[in-house]
C-alpha cells in the first residue's frame, strides 16, 4: 500500500460503515443465530444438570463442578471451560470459512471490489468482523451461564480453585478476563480459516478445512509423544484460561498462550493479505 | 497521463495498452488489445462467446490482473491507489450476484455502506432513488432469492446506478429481461448517454447494439478485430443494391459495366456491391439501357452481417 497524497480520503480508511454492515449481516444469519443459541444453551444445561443431582446441603464436593453450588457465577467458569475445546473453534470455522469464499461462491466478491473495496480493506473488515464474532461468542456462554447460575445457585463470595475467596465484583473480573483470553485464542483460529476462505469459493470446503486444522490441532495435543510441538499448537493453550480462577493470578500459561495467538493472527493474516492482494477474481 | 497524445484523440473513458492476459494453465484468454473507448460514446464489445470480452472486463475493474499491457479508466491506472477511479464507475458483470437472504433494498445498503466515498447521512435515499429507477420499489423489502432473473438483472442494474457515475460497465444487462424490460434498459442507456455518462456495453443483442451504440469494438479469439465509430463501420462495409426488373439479365451487364463487384443475378433481381459509386448513378445507367426497373433499393448491411465477417463465426464458442 503506497501512500501517496490523499486523493479523496485518508488511504487507511477502514469504513465503520462497512464493518457495522458485516456485523448486521453476521447477527441475521439463521445459521449464526442458531450457533449463538446452541451456545447459550451450554451453561443453562450444566446449570440444570448439577441443580438436579446435588441435594442442599451435599454440595461443597470441591473441583469446578462442585464450586457451581457454592456460587452460580462459577456455571459461566465452567461452560467456557467446556466450550473452549471444540464448540467455539466450530462456531468459528463455520463463519470465518465463509468470509472471502462466501462473497466468492455468490459471486458478490465482484461488486464488492468493484464499489471498490480495496482487497486489504475488505480484509481487515472481515477480520475485525470476526473478532467481533469470537467476543460475541465467549460473551454469549459466559452471560447465559451468569443469568442461569444466579437464578439456580447463590451468588455472593467466589471460592476459588485454590480455596480461597473472592468477592462477586472479582469474580466478575476473572470472568471478563476468560471472556478475553478465549476470544483471543478463537482470534486465532479465525485468522486460520480466514486465510483458507481465501484458497477456495467453495464455502463449505474452507469451513471444514478450518475445522478439520482445529480439530488436528485437539489430537496433536493429546499425543505425548509429540511433546515437542505441543507449544506451538493453540489447542495446547486453551485450558489455560483456567488459571484465572487461582489465587494468585498465574499469568506465564496466559501470557504464552496470548502471544501463541497474537503469532497466528499476524502470520496467517499476512498469508490471507499476500494471497488475497495478488489473486485473480474469476467467481 | 498522455498529455501530448490527448491532443490528437478526443479524451478517453477506457484506454488499454496492448492488454494481455495469459491464465495459469497457458491460456491467453486477451491477447494485446489497445482498446479506445472515447469519453461521452456508448461504446457496445462485441464478440462470440469465449472471445475474451468477459476477462476484459474483469481487468477493467481490477478484478483479474493483466500479465502485460497498461489500463487506465477515466485517465487514472487500474490497478491502482485502492481503484480511485472506480468510484465513479457502475458496473454489471457477468450477472447480478446478491445475497440471497437479504432483501434488494438491503443488498444495495450494503453496497453502499462499503463506499468509503459516500455519505452514510443519505445512504437510504440513495438506494430508494436507484431502486425507483430500475422500477423496483414495489419489491425492495422482498427476499433477492425470491426475485425472478427480470428482477435480479434489474436489481444489478440499480446498483451499477446507486451513485452519478462517469462511466458505466455493462456486461450483458438486457440478460433475461422481457421485451418491455429490454426496451427500459435501452432508454436508460440513451438517458445516461445524453447526461455525458460513457457506457460500454457488451451485448449478444446485436440490433440492440445497433440502437444504442455510438461505437463498436469486435473481440475473436481474445483480439480486438475492429474498434471505431458505428458510422466508420457502416461506411467500410459493402453497401448492396438490388435492381428488380423482368429483364434481370440485361439488369446484371449493366451493373457489370458500371464496374461494380460480386455481382448476382437470379430470377427478376441483379444486385451487386456498391463501391463509392452514389446509387442515383446506378439508376440512371440502368434507366439509359432501357432496363425495366420495378423496385431498386440500397441495402446497408446489418450490423450482424458485418459481425461475421469479422469474426468469421457467428455465435459459436472460439475455441
Amino acid at each position: 500500500m503506497s501512500v501517496a497524497e490523499p486523493l479523496t480520503k485518508p488511504v487507511l480508511a477502514v469504513g465503520g460503515r462497512f464493518l457495522l454492515s458485516e456485523i448486521g449481516m453476521q447477527l441475521r444469519r439463521r445459521r449464526n443465530q442458531l450457533i449463538l443459541a446452541v451456545l447459550a444453551a451450554v451453561p443453562v444445561i450444566i446449570g440444570i444438570a448439577v441443580k438436579l443431582t446435588t441435594h442442599d446441603g451435599a454440595g461443597a464436593t470441591g473441583g469446578l463442578i462442585g464450586n457451581i453450588t457454592n456460587n452460580g457465577i462459577f456455571v459461566a467458569f465452567t461452560a467456557l471451560i467446556v466450550v473452549i475445546p471444540i464448540f467455539l473453534p466450530m462456531a468459528v470455522a463455520v463463519v470465518a470459512g465463509e468470509t472471502v469464499a462466501g462473497e466468492a461462491s455468490l459471486g458478490t466478491l465482484r461488486y464488492l471490489l468493484a464499489v471498490p473495496v480495496g482487497r486489504t480493506r475488505l480484509l481487515l473488515t472481515k477480520f475485525a468482523a470476526m473478532g467481533f464474532w469470537c467476543l460475541l461468542i465467549t460473551s454469549v456462554v459466559a452471560l447465559a451461564g451468569v443469568i442461569i447460575g444466579v437464578i439456580l445457585f447463590p451468588s455472593a463470595h467466589v471460592t476459588l480453585l485454590s480455596g480461597t475467596q473472592a468477592t462477586l465484583l472479582g469474580g466478575v473480573g476473572r470472568l471478563v478476563g476468560m471472556v478475553l483470553y478465549a476470544a483471543l485464542m478463537m482470534l486465532a483460529v479465525a485468522a486460520i480459516g480466514l486465510f483458507i476462505s481465501t484458497l477456495t469459493e467453495v464455502p463449505i470446503a474452507a469451513m471444514a478445512a478450518t475445522l478439520t486444522v482445529a480439530i488436528v490441532m485437539q489430537v496433536l495435543v493429546a499425543v505425548p509423544q509429540l511433546h515437542a510441538i505441543h507449544p506451538w499448537l493453540i489447542s495446547d493453550h486453551l485450558l489455560n484460561l483456567a488459571d484465572l480462577l487461582r489465587d494468585p493470578l498465574r499469568v506465564s500459561g496466559l501470557r504464552d498462550g496470548a502471544l501463541l495467538a497474537v503469532g497466528y493472527v499476524v502470520v496467517f493474516g499476512s498469508l490471507a493479505w499476500a494471497r488475497f492482494t495478488t489473486k485473480d477474481v474469476t467467481s | 497521463m498522455p498529455t501530448s497524445r490527448a491532443s490528437a484523440e478526443p479524451p478517453l473513458a477506457i484506454s488499454t495498452d496492448v492488454l494481455t492476459k495469459k491464465f495459469s494453465g497457458g491460456q491467453i484468454a486477451v491477447n494485446q488489445v489497445s482498446l479506445r473507448v472515447p469519453v461521452g460514446s456508448v461504446f457496445g464489445f462485441l464478440g462470440p462467446n469465449g472471445s475474451g470480452k468477459t476477462t476484459t472486463i474483469r481487468m477493467l475493474l481490477g478484478l483479474v490482473f493483466a500479465t502485460s499491457g497498461d489500463i487506465a479508466v477515466l485517465g487514472e491506472p487500474i490497478p491502482g491507489r485502492g481503484g480511485a477511479a472506480l468510484s465513479a464507475v457502475g458496473a454489471l458483470v457477468e450477472g447480478p450476484a446478491f445475497h440471497p437472504y437479504l432483501s434488494g433494498q438491503a443488498n444495495l445498503r450494503r453496497l453502499d455502506a462499503a463506499d468509503l466515498t459516500s455519505s452514510a447521512r443519505d445512504s437510504r435515499a440513495r438506494v430508494a432513488t436507484a431502486l425507483e429507477r430500475v422500477g423496483l420499489t414495489a419489491a425492495a423489502g422482498k427476499r433477492y432469492r425470491n426475485y425472478s432473473l427480470g428482477m435480479r438483472q434489474r436489481l444489478g442494474i440499480a446498483a451499477a446506478l446507486l451513485r452519478p457515475r462517469r462511466l458505466l460497465i455493462l456486461d450483458e444487462p438486457t440478460n433475461g429481461l422481457d421485451p418491455q424490460g429490454t426496451r427500459e434498459v435501452r432508454h436508460l442507456v440513451a438517458e445516461l448517454a445524453a447526461d455525458g455518462t460513457t457506457v460500454f456495453v457488451s451485448s449478444h443483442l446485436l440490433s440492440e447494439v445497433e440502437h444504442m451504440c455510438s461505437h463498436v469494438g469486435v473481440m475473436r479469439t481474445g483480439s480486438m478485430v475492429w474498434q471505431g465509430s458505428m458510422r466508420d463501420l457502416g461506411s467500410q462495409q459493402r453497401v448492396r443494391v438490388t435492381v428488380e426488373s423482368l429483364d434481370s439479365p440485361l439488369a446484371k451487364s449493366v451493373l457489370a459495366d458500371l464496374g461494380l463487384s460480386e455481382i448476382t443475378e437470379s430470377d427478376g433481381q441483379a444486385s451487386a456491391v456498391l463501391g463509392d459509386r452514389p446509387p442515383e448513378q446506378v439508376v440512371a445507367a440502368l434507366v439509359a439501357a432501357g432496363v425495366g426497373v420495378r423496385g431498386f433499393s440500397v441495402a446497408k448491411p446489418k450490423l450482424e452481417d458485418i459481425f461475421v465477417q469479422l469474426t468469421g463465426e457467428g455465435f459459436d464458442v472460439s475455441g
